[in-house]
């Protein structure tokens, strides 16, 4: 049987059954996307208009707070772990086998893990430094926008786990890879939300 | 403020003080005997409930059949149920302030804190536990059936999300009994719900109830527009769908994209309460009117999301009770786009008091007046529909007429309203009130009320009864003109609304008609469980199997009633709109096919359940502080969704020969069958084989 490649992972054959049901669950999968842009949207929204005398409130302001190297750090982590995400992709759709595949997750699940613990210590030092959310409407907004992204890496790294159980339980059959392929799409739209905290955020309150 | 100091750590901050029959033994007024019997019903009703599934052994097949389904017509029908429950507290509730208020000169009976609890839960409740589940409901049993589906794209999501939206339901009903509701109405507006201004557990009940139903509510839209993009029969294209269709799919754009906000500014609500955030709060750099935006991004398309698909019901009924094809079928679903769209664009005329300047006012005034252009091609499509056809006058088309006329004027009051220059007049007195109870009763209410008589015998194979019908529509609309357009009245006279009571007897005589309109609201809820009782006693006498009773025009008509549960014994063919009435009318409707395929369908799962069950937990541990307890429910819950991707073996599958057996014996049924004509549709001939008529 000659096996054409076509983009997306091969799942079967082409406009096969698996195909079709790939298709809905994907598509499914951007439209909550695109919900869960939305909420992302009025937080990033929320937390613009507090980067003002008002919403600092005489409390720290981004200069005080924000520690640039940190988040070089952190950003050069995610980013780092898109990529990998994308090698893993490629090794399925190469058909490398469960190994290739479950070695490049668990790379990317280290860097993600890398990501939060820099994340985690960037809050516990606003914290110490008395920037606590209860300070001012600055920090609240700040510390809905910010954790809220760690929030979606941690259980992106949760769903890693469970991915990489599923492939050991199950190999690398239609259900597995179409999760995987979701996955994918969340740990890379992590990556476009946290370029717009990088930007608006930290280079934006620092600028 | 009560303390949890005697209790220690396990039962959070509740203290037996707050339980509702607790509170009356101790201070014996009217108004909390009145608290405590509405809990008391709450109480005996579940309790009695549970008795009579056990004494009669009903539990097992409504578990197996019911609870734990995934089909999308049950998953409608479960929700419809939950409203119909939700409406008649919603209704009494009403029915009671209307009462405070008739007697409400220099007093009443009511203290202002329980009269602030009722339009706060009325409010809730009508919105969230009334109106979305009935839209929700419908658009789940038929928008399948009209696309020719077999279910839904995600049949265990849909489970999960009518779980979710129960659990919110469960709560408001729990908050009548345990502690006390919400004082800040259906808008919860901080900082008066914020810590400071009401430090009990009212706020979070408001919060957990709309947060974890609205969760619920996105991940039905998701799944209704992911169904009628992706599951439609071969050549369904886009323009052949049926306007109800349409409705679905633009109130399912909505939910996308309005409930993100409403999840926002209610979880930010929640951490100025919880965590000492600073989002609302007047101090420290909060900020309110963010959330009068935050709430109104998701506020205002949510009225629009409410009434669309009521529009789509009254297209579906208009067309079948005039025997006519809709008229200009392309500006009706333009007009319906145009109204979602436009639904984003002006949230901010809720607020045009609160000091943004005249030109941003001016601009969102006139966005919200261009509503009413899409609406009025609706409404001339409606009634250019209804011209030279041949109008039968059933109860569907009584409310849709009521509709028409009432929707009319509340539309006009809308428009009055939009102008900022007015709104700053009114927008605190009760003429605002009287505006939004006549766009979200004739609207929405009528167009479900028309909808559940119009597919009743569509999901349970028999009709309702028409005389009571005509009762209960007649009831609605009067009771409706004589609550309503005196409050206009007494607005225009400057009435604020969410008053316990006033000091002007010019407004009296007006509220003592308005009681009357009330008690006849009242009547109509009464006469609508009367209709479904008797219609079920004489079950047999109103039995339509054969599926088509009304001489429908669109899909869902053909097939028996109630539908299997895969819905078509084979995915039919679309080569036109309104595909039933063209295949009726070329002969080919009741065709056998050449050939039966095997039909996989989703396996019953209890997620769902198990959904409510830790919703529910979590929610009352939150709004108590409970703090092991919402660890447990978290975990539980986790594990229940994360267990659930493990299944593999989630499918079962129909043989064909089992299809075709079923299929067969309908087919049979139809060919021994007699038509019945328009005359014979209310009578024990009608069988739900429609003649046909020689009117397109």
């Amino acid at each position: 049987m000659t096996e054409q490649l076509h983009p997306g992972l091969n799942l079967g054959p082409q406009h096969g059954k698996a195909h079709e049901h790939a298709e809905t669950v994907m598509f499914g999968f951007w439209v909550f996307l695109m919900s869960d842009l939305v909420i992302f949207g009025v937080i990033f929204a929320t937390y613009v208009t507090t980067v003002n005398p008002m919403g600092i409130a005489g409390g720290p302001g981004p200069a005080d707070i924000f520690d640039l190297k940190s988040v070089f750090i952190q950003t050069m982590l995610l980013l780092t772990s898109s990529l990998t995400f994308g090698i893993a992709t490629l090794m399925l759709r190469h058909k490398k086998g469960v190994r290739h595949v479950v070695l490049w997750l668990s790379v990317t699940l280290a860097l993600g893990l890398g990501f939060l613990i820099f994340e985690v210590r960037d809050f516990s030092t606003m914290f110490a430094n008395g920037a606590a959310p209860s300070r001012s409407g600055f920090l609240s907004a700040f510390f809905a926008l910010v954790p809220l992204h760690g929030l979606h890496v941690a259980s992106g790294a949760v769903w890693l786990v469970v991915m990489m159980m599923q492939i050991t339980l199950f190999g690398l059959v239609p259900m597995v890879k179409t999760r995987l392929l979701r996955l994918a799409l969340f740990w890379h739209f992590l990556d476009v939300i946290w370029i717009g905290i990088f930007s608006i955020v930290y280079l934006g309150g620092l600028a | 403020m009560t303390t949890s100091a005697d209790w220690g750590w396990p039962l959070g901050v509740f203290i037996p003080e707050q339980l509702s029959f607790v509170r009356a033994f101790n201070n014996p007024t009217t108004s909390e005997l009145i608290g405590a019997g509405a809990a008391s019903l709450v109480v005996l009703g579940g309790l009695a409930l549970a008795v009579f599934l056990i004494w009669s052994g009903w539990w097992r097949p409504i578990w197996r059949d019911w609870l734990t389904s995934t089909d999308h017509k049950r998953i409608g029908i479960m929700y419809i149920v939950l409203s119909l429950v939700m409406l008649s507290r919603g209704v009494i509730e009403g029915a009671l302030m209307r009462t405070q208020q008739a007697a409400g000169l220099n007093g009443g009976f009511l203290t202002p804190d329980h009269f602030a609890e009722l339009f706060s839960t009325h409010g809730t409740i009508m919105v969230f536990f009334v109106a979305m589940p009935f839209v929700t409901g419908f658009i789940n049993y038929i928008m399948p059936l009209q696309i020719g589906a077999r279910d839904m794209s995600f049949p265990v999501m849909n489970q999960v999300s009518l779980g979710l939206t129960v659990v919110g339901a469960t709560l408001v009903m729990i908050s009548l009994v345990l502690g006390q509701f919400s004082t800040g109405g259906w808008t919860a507006y901080p900082p008066y719900t914020g810590k400071v201004f009401s430090p009990g557990v009212g706020p979070d009940y408001w919060i957990w109830s709309v947060a974890i139903a609205g969760i619920g509510s996105t991940l039905t839209g998701i799944n209704v527009a992911v169904t009628i993009y992706k599951e439609r029969a071969p050549g369904m294209h886009l323009f052949r769908m049926p306007l109800f269709t349409w409705t679905a799919l633009c109130a399912a754009i909505i939910l996308i994209f309005a409930m993100p906000p409403l999840t926002v500014s209610t979880l930010m609500l929640a951490m100025d309460r919880y965590l000492d955030f600073h989002f609302f709060t007047n101090d420290l750099g909060g900020n309110m009117m963010n959330y009068a935006n935050l709430f109104w991004l998701f506020g205002h398309p949510e009225v629009y999301l409410l009434v669309l698909p009521a529009y789509g019901i009254f297209s579906e009924v208009f067309a079948t009770y005039s025997g006519k094809r809709l008229y200009s079928y392309t500006s009706l679903v333009y007009a319906t786009m145009a109204i979602a769209v436009l639904s984003f664009t002006v949230w901010l005329h809720h607020f045009f008091t609160m000091g943004q300047g005249a030109n941003v006012n001016i601009a969102f005034g006139i966005a919200t007046m261009v509503i009413a252009i899409p609406t009025g091609v609706k409404v001339y499509d409606w009634m250019a529909t209804m011209f030279r056809g041949r109008i039968r006058f059933s109860v569907p088309m009584v409310y849709a007429t009521g509709f028409l006329i009432l929707f009319v004027i509340g539309g006009l009051t809308g428009v009055i309203l939009a102008n900022p220059t007015i709104d700053y007049q009114v927008h605190n007195s009760v003429f605002l009130v009287a505006h939004f109870h006549n766009v979200l009763i004739p609207g929405v209410l009528y167009g479900m009320l028309a909808g559940y008589h119009f597919w009743f015998p569509k999901a349970f194979g028999f009709r309702l009864s028409e005389g009571w019908g005509y009762v209960t529509a007649t009831l609605w609309i009067f009771g409706f003109a004589f609550t309503f357009f005196p409050i206009y009245f007494v607005g225009l006279l400057g009435m604020p609304r969410r008053s316990v009571s006033y000091s002007d007897p010019a407004f009296e005589p007006f509220m003592l008609v308005a009681v009357f309109g009330a008690a006849m609201i009242l009547s109509a809820l009464g006469a609508l469980v009367v209709q479904l009782l008797v219609s079920i006693r004489k079950r047999e006498t109103f039995s339509v199997p054969l599926g088509d009773p009304w001489n429908g025009r669109t899909l869902e008509w053909a097939t028996p009633s109630p539908p299997p549960e895969y819905n078509f014994a084979i995915i039919p063919t679309v080569t036109d709109r309104d595909m039933f009435a063209v295949a009726k009318a070329q002969g080919n409707a009741f065709e056998k096919p050449a050939e039966y395929e095997d039909i996989t369908l989703p396996k019953n799962t209890a997620i769902g359940m198990m959904v409510w069950v830790s919703g529910t937990g979590l929610g009352l541990a939150l709004v108590w502080q409970v703090w092991w307890l919402v660890l447990v429910c978290v975990i539980g819950m986790l594990v229940v969704l994360i267990g659930n991707t493990f299944r593999t073996d989630a499918h079962r599958v129909i043989p064909a020969a089992e299809v075709a057996a079923a299929h067969q014996a309908w087919l049979d049924q139809i060919a021994a069958a007699t038509p019945v004509g328009r005359l014979g549709e209310a009578t024990p001939h009608n069988k739900g084989l429609a003649a046909q008529e020689a009117v397109q």
